[in-house]
């Protein structure tokens, strides 16, 4: 963890301290594992941050871990005025996946939500059009969650064994 | 407090609203989207966007392809720049297997890539053009295009959906012809495109079309996510080559045209001006072009032998199965790439489990991101500034949708 990451992560402790779960710099990336309560506190302290100045989404996305029964959401915002990256994840118990909504902070966020509603299911509460936005509005399954497989399950040929794992 | 306004006014006088179909399937739109606009008059009162029409879940579908076979899906985002896709997907597993990659790999991607930015600002501005009543420029530098796709064709034998290169560099250098076409391609265009220029630029009906059509400020456009030339036309000067170099941008001398109004002729000036960039940083790769391999030699694992060796050399061999198999291994992380793309920062964040695919893969489209600030854009426009709106923005179906 060089300098930058230390100063970032240092900022974000001296407000949320408990909140956060850890710390991690994977490809020299900066991640904070965040409690996801206070998540929207967080991104709006950024925002306002004299310092920081995260004002720019770069964008949104759910990820589904099925061996942890849990959804997890990632933000990564940008700094423009320092080039700071930054990348918050968040985690929701798989089948009550409810966090507030960004919009407030962010407006580009309304259809990257409107995007993790649609294919992980995740509801934001406060999103002023919470609907799907790619797939067809009668569709009853979130398709990316992984118990939704892509191929046919009855294929023999393409198991993992067939190439020696 | 103005959709108050509205909504009163609307409850009141029903009738007077009249609702317009724009699309899915309008020729207009260049693309496959739809846009219910409340109408009062030729004045637009709302807008309501639906899109996914060609949705192909690729983010899905890359959770069941080893990392090769993904390059032809992203080809089919950005469709008018391929290229760009598919190096920085190469440029995104790359960085996962930490592979180094040689420097005149990296300038010969900036030459393609910015080739394909240069096709990409060409087939937006000749349509801002034609949209606004002016055919010839777009049949005029459609043929430069087609320069810019043969020179495509000599290098990965695709024109369209390239899918070029591999991970690792090329599957084989630059030949002869590529090199005339393209020596060619820099003789003859930039007249060609000053003649467009001339055409447009200083055209009354062309500026009184566009000067104030489809504005918006600086704060709303970061604040909506805007990136590329949408964001630069407003004033901001933030482009992922300068901010983030990637494939040796820093090496080249090019400056960031930005605009000031945020308007559809600031978005054109601004698409146009990146081309003479795009050009000159072409000259310069040329110019500064080392010599070494055309791959990188240090990730076997991923680069795909030359055909003679798999045929006379057992290593190669072997390798090749393992490739084509998806047998790899592969580091597990997280990683976020981002390029340029020609409508702004294209990223891909990748985590991978150590599995032959990827645990997940999130495509950050621009074009999706940005296309959901048109509504308020349009709203009191009326339906001729709507259309070159659509157009300056250079919304590209593919890319909405994924």
């Amino acid at each position: 963890m060089d300098t930058t990451h230390e100063q970032i992560a240092g900022i974000i402790k001296e407000k949320f301290e408990s909140e956060v779960l850890s710390v991690e710099t994977p490809y020299d990336f900066l991640t904070i594992h965040f409690k996801k309560e206070k998540i929207i506190d967080l991104i709006r302290y950024l925002y306002d941050h004299p310092v920081a100045k995260f004002q720019f989404l770069t964008t949104l996305c759910g990820i589904h871990y099925p061996d942890q029964k849990q959804i997890a959401v990632m933000y990564q915002l940008h700094s423009l005025v320092n080039n700071w990256r930054i990348r918050i994840k968040i985690y929701l118990p798989e089948e009550n996946a409810v966090t507030p909504t960004l919009t407030n902070v962010f407006a580009a966020a309304n259809w990257m939500e409107r995007e993790t509603y649609d294919f992980f299911g995740i509801k934001f509460t406060g999103h002023p059009d919470l609907r799907r936005i790619l797939n067809v509005e009668d569709m009853i399954i979130f398709p990316m969650r992984k118990e939704y497989p892509l191929e046919d399950q009855t294929r023999e040929d393409k198991k993992d064994f067939m190439f020696g794992r | 407090m103005a959709d108050d306004a509205i909504k009163t006014q609307h409850a009141v006088e029903e009738n007077r609203y009249s609702t317009l179909n724009l699309g899915p399937t309008h020729p207009a739109t260049h693309g496959i989207f739809q846009n219910v606009l409340t109408m009062d008059g030729k004045v637009i009162i709302r807008s309501e966007p639906t899109i996914g029409y060609i949705h192909r879940a690729f983010e899905k579908l890359s959770e069941r392809r080893p990392f090769y076979q993904i390059t032809p899906l992203t080809d089919r985002m950005n469709y008018c720049s391929a290229p760009i896709n598919n190096i920085g997907w190469h440029m995104t597993v790359e960085k996962l297997i930490g592979a180094e990659i040689p420097k005149r790999v990296q300038y010969l991607r900036v030459i393609i890539m910015e080739l394909a930015r240069i096709s990409d600002h060409l087939i937006c501005n000749t349509v801002i053009a034609v949209d606004t009543g002016a055919l010839t420029g777009f049949v005029y530098l459609f043929q430069f295009r087609e320069l810019i796709y043969e020179i495509y064709e000599q290098i990965c034998g695709a024109r369209l959906t390239t899918n070029i290169g591999r991970i690792g560099g090329f599957e084989r250098d630059f030949n002869d012809v590529a090199w005339a076409k393209l020596d060619k391609f820099l003789k003859e265009f930039p007249e060609a495109l000053k003649e467009f220029e001339n055409l447009v630029k200083r055209n009354r009906i062309f500026m009184d079309r566009t000067i104030g059509a489809g504005p918006i400020a600086a704060a709303r456009a970061l604040n909506y996510g805007f990136t590329g030339p949408n964001l630069r036309a407003t004033g901001v000067d933030y482009d992922v080559r300068v901010m983030n170099p990637y494939s040796s941008y820093e090496d080249f001398d090019f400056i960031i045209p930005v605009g000031l109004n945020g308007d559809t002729y600031d978005r054109f000036m601004v698409r146009q001006e990146e081309m003479w960039e795009s050009m000159k940083i072409i000259r310069q790769a040329i110019e500064k072009l080392p010599d070494g391999p055309f791959f990188s030699p240090n990730v076997p694992d991923f680069y795909l032998p030359p055909k003679e060796e798999v045929y006379n050399n057992m290593e190669a061999l072997i390798y090749h199965f393992k490739i084509v198999m998806g047998e790899t291994d592969v580091p597990k992380g997280e990683v976020y790439h981002c390029v340029e793309g020609g409508n702004g920062e294209l990223g891909f964040y990748l985590i991978s489990d150590g599995g032959r695919t990827p645990f997940r893969l999130h495509f950050r489209r621009p074009c999706f991101i940005y296309y959901q600030a048109y509504a308020e854009m349009i709203k009191g426009a009326n339906i001729s500034d709507a259309i070159l709106t659509m157009s300056s923005m250079n919304v590209i179906a593919g890319e909405l949708d994924a």
